[in-house]
Parts: structure tokens; C-alpha cells; sequence
């Protein structure tokens, strides 16, 4: 499959898919809960960040933000280029869709429909024409070498099989983000160590551009570029 | 210029069409609620349309061809007859009469008797009703003679003192043969029994009744004018014949008479509709609105079990009216699959009843036609609130909450 960079803006290598600027994110509980303070983050296109840190640190809120999930109090986020702070609910939503491709740890697939219906439903609101889907969908769950489950029900498949279709769902529109939520976070080691394997792949091979959140320290190792997050504060590690 | 997201009708349907079978038992029973409302509402309105039309049949087989003329009653003045005693022979020369007589009750003193002696064991008088009528009577009332004969124009002519009764009078007086012109006693006077009536159509207190020629009553009882005309007409010619039948027989003064006839039978089937329609309707909206909270209620728990499934679309691009619109239009596809499984259930309904009652089955075609539309409209409504509900969900709350 070809994962084309979606039309509207012009996407070179090297090019910053993510920057935040200054970004904060404050609750308004009492007392106030700063989940962020002033991140300054950017991520080219291309690149595999994995971003870590225990729990109640802000990973989840940092993931949120980036998936345009949430808003920040304070800050910019450029998705793109586009300055994502002025846009709208449904601005907002149709970026998510077409720019973002999720992994969640729950998987979060439909499990009264198809493998194939799955990573079909990915792509319905993203304005891809009705006949590309089912191509896109097939190709997508080939690279993830799931080819042979495409009329199973995900209830019956092992974990590790369901976190593919997940990330063949993820991909099959070609976002230009890969965001990953402690994606072996129900996973013994060794799917794991094979999930692992398959962004590595994604990655190197087809170039995408991959964020990767866990509280994990040996899946966290294995992206070339690792930020940990503490309080809400960013740090990089060499 | 970003391209917003789409969620184009079809695929709105097909998603529907998924979250609907993705629990076929619960879409089932619910769907089961909007059917047993508008199906209720169907068959009402087919049965009560049948019904009504029945009933109409049924009318127009004898009451359509009846017309009663009786004097008006003037209020203060005692009721003064001005009906002629040819008043048959007059009407029968109207085109549509088929047959038409007078009939009168006769003052008598004195019971009725069949034997001349007294029995001290039984009783063997009786008071009976005693009418004078014209020799028309019978086929302007459609009875029917058991034995004998009735009498005619001659008996009348000749003021004879013979007598028809019927089948009550005859069971008491242990009558059951004429051909010997048995005599019975209406007060001092001797009548002779030519005949026994069988059945009448019209007037049943006929059938407890002695019955003499117009002329013997006259003669014999002084009888001033006849009280009262029967009518029997073509079928349709009733509001005809009650027009003209005051001005044949009292040119000078025909508002003395009055004739009447029975109710159109389009008022009597808009009657008959009105009184089942009220009922049963009231029955299918409770039914349709029990049906409605059922769709309701099923949707909204639809949407607090698929809490993940709507924070993963929000995810893959759904804007918060999408959301809305896949349960909205969830709701209304189970509110329409009702109405189309009631409107036929409602007409299955319809036939069924009519063929037990051998009836005609009527019904407006928009009935079932409309039904759909009001099951559609019912799913539409029931789902506002849960959809919003829905749409409201924050994402990150959805994703966070709903596996």
C-alpha cells in the first residue's frame, strides 16, 4: 500500500509533524491540577518518539492533547502546520480523523463486526470514496500480516491479533501521526516483543511517524528517541 | 482549508443497520413495542371502517325501504288525523311505492275470547291490541302469513266482521287451524279468524295483535281516520317517497303530516366509526407511547453500553452530530420496522376479523401507508434524547470509560 500524506498541506521529510509551543494543561478541580507545564515538544515526520513515565504523570494528558482529544489551557499545538488551537468541535474532529491514526490499550474494536468491517469504520468519516475503502482496509491488515482473519470476529482472536487489526485500523488511512497508547499494555512479552516489531517496521519501513505513550522502561527503550515525563514536566533523554 | 469530516447517508445507514444487529433480540422486542401500537391503530381504524360499513348493509336491506307518515303533533291541540282512508290507493301510484297501508288502533271494551264459555281453571280472556288496517298491510310491513288468508278490499267494502291475528294471540287462544273460520269475541261482538300471521318484517306488535278491515272498524267502532301509513318502497326511494308522501295524501295541508324515515346512512356509519374509533384509539396511543418509551429506554442503554464504541469513533473523525444522527437514525429504523410489521399485522387483523364476521373488509389505503411513517416518526422522537446524550459524551471520557 502507499501511505500518501493527506492533501492540504505540503509534507517534506524532516518537516514537524507535532510542535507544542509553551503548552500547559490545568484542571479545574481544587486544588488545581497541573497536568502540563510550558511543554515544548516537536516531532518530525518520520521520527519514533516514545514518550514514558509512572502513572499520574501527565503521559495520558500529553497523549490526549496530541490527539486532539483535549484542549490546552495555555500554549499552541501545531498538527501539520495547522494551529490547532482555534479550530472548533468539528475542526477538531475531521483533523483527528484524516491526520491521526489511534492504538488504545483496550484495543477499542467493534466486536460484532469483521476484522474487515473494523478497519472499514476507520475510514468512513475521512472523506475516503466509498470504493478505496475496502482496498485500503485489505492492504492495511496484509501489512500487519493479517491477511487470513479478514472474516473473523475480533472476540475470537488472540490479544496480540486484535492490537494488529487495531493498528491496521490505525493506519489504513495514512494519517500522518501514528499515536499509541500503551499499545502492549494487555500484552504478555512475547506479542509484545512481536507488537514491538511491527511499529519498528512500520516505521523504518513505510516512514510513518509514531508516538508511542507506556510506563514501560524495555518498550520505552526501544524507540530511538525517548522524552519522560515527571509532574508534567518533559525531559529528553539522550 | 481543512476538509471537514463526512458521514455520508449511506454510510449512515449501514452503520445503523450494524448497531441495530449487533443486539438482533433486544432491536426485536423493542422493535415488537412499535409494532403492537400501530398495528392496534390498523386494525381499529380498518375494523371500525368495517363495521361501519356493515352495519350500513345490514340497514339498507329494510330500513331503507320503510317510510312512516304519521300526523305532526301540534303541542296544546289534540292530535287531529288528516290522513284519508284511500291513503294506500293514493300512495301506490307513486312511482318507487311498492306497497303502502293504513293502520290504526282500534278502541274496543271488553277482552278477547276464543271460546264462548268460562273455563274456571284457565284463563280464556284476554286483552290484546286491535288494529284496523287497509288490506296492504301485510306486504307494507313484509310479514308473512302462517295459515289462511288476509283480508281484502271487499271485507273492508263490506264492513264484514273478520279478523287476522298473530302468532302470540293465536298460542293463547289455542288457535292453529282457520279453514273452519274459528270465532273469537273481542268484547260482545263475534269475529271470524281468516287468517294467522307468521312473521313481520316491521311493527312486531303485530304479532300480539287482532287485526280488522279499515271498513269494519268504521262501521262497527267509528272509527274517524286512519292514525298512521306504512310504507314499503324500492330500495333508495325512502327520502323520495317521504318527501312526496305528505302532499299525496293531504294536498291542502301537507305540513300536517310528517314523514319518517331512518337516518342516512352515512351519518349511521360516521356514528359507528366515531364509537369505535374513540376507544380503540385512545388503546393504540398508549400502546404506540408505551412503544416510544420502550425505543427510549432500549436506545439510551444502547448508548451508555456502546460509551467506547462512540469515544472510537469520535476518535476516527465522527463530529458530535454524527454520533447523534447513527442514534437517532438506530431509533428511527427500529420505530419503522415497527410500524411496517404493524400496519401488516393490523391488516392481517382486519381480514382475519372480517372473514370470521363474513364481512366486507374496508379500509382507507393511506392507513397502511401512513403507518410507517408514524412508527418512523415515533423511533425519531424516542431517540432525541438518548442521541444528544450521545453527542454530549466528551472523548477522552468515552474512550477513558467504555472498553
Amino acid at each position: 500500500m502507499t501511505l500518501q500524506a493527506p492533501t492540504g498541506v505540503a509534507v517534506g521529510p524532516g518537516h514537524p509533524v507535532v510542535e507544542l509551543i509553551d503548552v500547559s494543561r490545568v484542571f479545574d478541580t481544587t486544588p488545581p491540577v497541573h497536568a502540563l507545564r510550558d511543554v515544548n515538544l516537536a516531532i518530525a515526520d518520520g521520527e519514533y518518539v516514545s514518550i514514558s513515565g509512572p502513572s499520574g504523570s501527565g503521559k495520558s494528558t500529553l497523549l490526549n492533547l496530541l490527539g486532539l482529544l483535549d484542549r490546552p489551557t495555555s500554549g499552541t499545538y501545531l498538527l501539520d502546520g495547522i494551529d490547532t488551537s482555534d479550530l472548533g468541535d468539528r475542526r477538531r474532529a475531521s483533523v483527528r480523523g484524516q491526520r491521526i491514526g489511534f492504538v488504545f490499550q483496550a484495543f477499542h474494536l467493534l466486536n460484532t463486526r469483521t476484522v474487515l468491517d473494523n478497519v472499514v469504520v476507520g475510514q468512513i468519516y475521512n472523506r475516503i470514496p466509498r470504493n478505496e475503502r475496502k482496498p485500503r482496509a485489505i492492504a492495511a491488515l496484509e501489512r500487519v500480516g493479517l491477511a487470513h482473519r479478514i472474516d473473523f470476529r475480533p472476540d475470537r482472536l488472540s490479544g496480540g491479533e486484535r492490537q494488529r487489526v487495531a493498528i491496521a485500523r490505525a493506519i489504513a488511512h495514512s494519517p500522518s501521526l501514528l499515536l499509541c497508547d500503551e499499545p502492549t499494555g494487555n500484552l504478555d512479552s512475547a506479542t509484545t516483543e512481536a507488537i514491538m516489531a511491527l511499529f519498528e517496521d512500520l516505521h523504518r519501513v513505510d516512514g510513518l511517524t509514531l508516538v508511542v505513550i507506556t510506563h514501560d522502561e524495555a518498550v520505552s527503550a526501544r524507540a530511538p528517541r525517548t522524552v519522560n515525563i515527571i509532574d508534567g514536566l518533559l525531559t529528553e533523554s539522550a | 482549508m481543512i476538509a471537514g469530516s463526512r458521514f455520508s447517508f449511506v454510510d449512515l445507514v449501514g452503520e445503523s443497520i450494524a448497531g441495530l444487529f449487533s443486539r438482533p433480540g433486544r432491536a426485536i422486542l423493542t422493535i415488537l413495542g412499535t409494532a403492537l401500537g400501530v398495528g392496534t391503530l390498523v386494525a381499529t381504524l380498518g375494523i371500525a371502517k368495517t363495521a361501519g360499513n356493515q352495519i350500513v348493509t345490514r340497514f339498507d336491506a329494510l330500513a331503507q325501504t320503510e317510510v312512516l307518515v304519521e300526523p305532526v303533533s301540534q303541542p296544546g291541540a289534540r292530535r287531529q288525523s288528516v290522513i284519508p282512508w284511500d291513503a294506500g290507493a293514493r300512495l301506490s301510484r307513486l312511482n318507487g311505492v311498492e306497497a303502502a297501508a293504513t293502520l290504526s288502533q282500534v278502541p274496543v271494551d271488553g277482552l278477547i275470547s276464543a271460546v264462548p264459555f268460562n273455563d274456571p281453571l284457565r284463563q280464556t280472556e284476554f286483552s290484546f291490541n286491535v288494529y284496523a288496517a287497509s288490506a296492504d298491510l301485510l306486504a307494507s310491513v313484509r310479514g308473512t302469513m302462517a295459515t289462511g288468508r288476509f283480508f281484502d278490499e271487499g271485507h273492508s267494502n263490506r264492513a264484514d266482521p273478520v279478523a287476522v291475528i298473530g302468532p302470540a294471540v293465536a298460542n293463547r287462544l289455542n288457535l292453529t287451524r282457520v279453514d273452519q273460520q274459528p270465532a273469537i269475541k273481542i268484547g260482545e261482538r263475534i269475529f271470524s279468524v281468516i287468517g294467522i300471521i307468521e312473521e313481520v318484517a316491521r311493527e312486531p306488535s303485530l304479532l300480539s295483535a287482532v287485526v280488522m278491515p279499515d271498513g269494519t272498524a268504521r262501521e262497527l267502532y267509528d272509527l274517524g281516520a286512519p292514525a298512521e301509513v306504512h310504507i314499503d318502497t324500492v330500495i333508495g326511494a325512502n327520502q323520495l317517497i317521504a318527501r312526496q308522501a305528505p302532499i299525496a295524501l293531504a294536498p291542502n295541508n301537507p305540513d300536517l303530516l310528517e314523514a319518517r324515515t331512518a337516518r342516512d346512512p352515512r351519518e349511521v356509519r360516521q356514528v359507528v366509526e366515531e364509537d369505535v374509533n374513540s376507544l380503540f384509539l385512545v388503546l393504540g396511543g398508549i400502546t404506540l407511547l408505551v412503544g416510544a418509551i420502550g425505543i427510549a429506554n432500549v436506545v439510551l442503554v444502547s448508548v451508555i453500553e456502546r460509551i467506547g464504541e462512540i469515544g472510537l469513533r469520535r476518535a476516527l473523525g465522527a463530529g458530535r452530530r454524527h454520533i447523534a444522527r447513527q442514534f437517532l437514525f438506530e431509533s428511527l429504523l427500529m420505530g419503522l420496522i415497527g410500524g411496517v410489521i404493524g400496519a401488516s399485522a393490523g391488516v392481517l387483523a382486519i381480514v382475519g376479523a372480517s372473514a370470521y364476521n363474513q364481512w366486507t373488509p374496508v379500509l382507507d389505503a393511506w392507513v397502511p401507508l401512513a403507518a410507517p411513517a408514524v412508527g418512523a416518526a415515533v423511533g425519531l422522537i424516542a431517540g432525541v434524547y438518548p442521541s444528544l446524550r450521545a453527542a454530549s459524551l466528551e472523548p477522552v471520557d468515552a474512550l477513558r470509560a467504555g472498553v
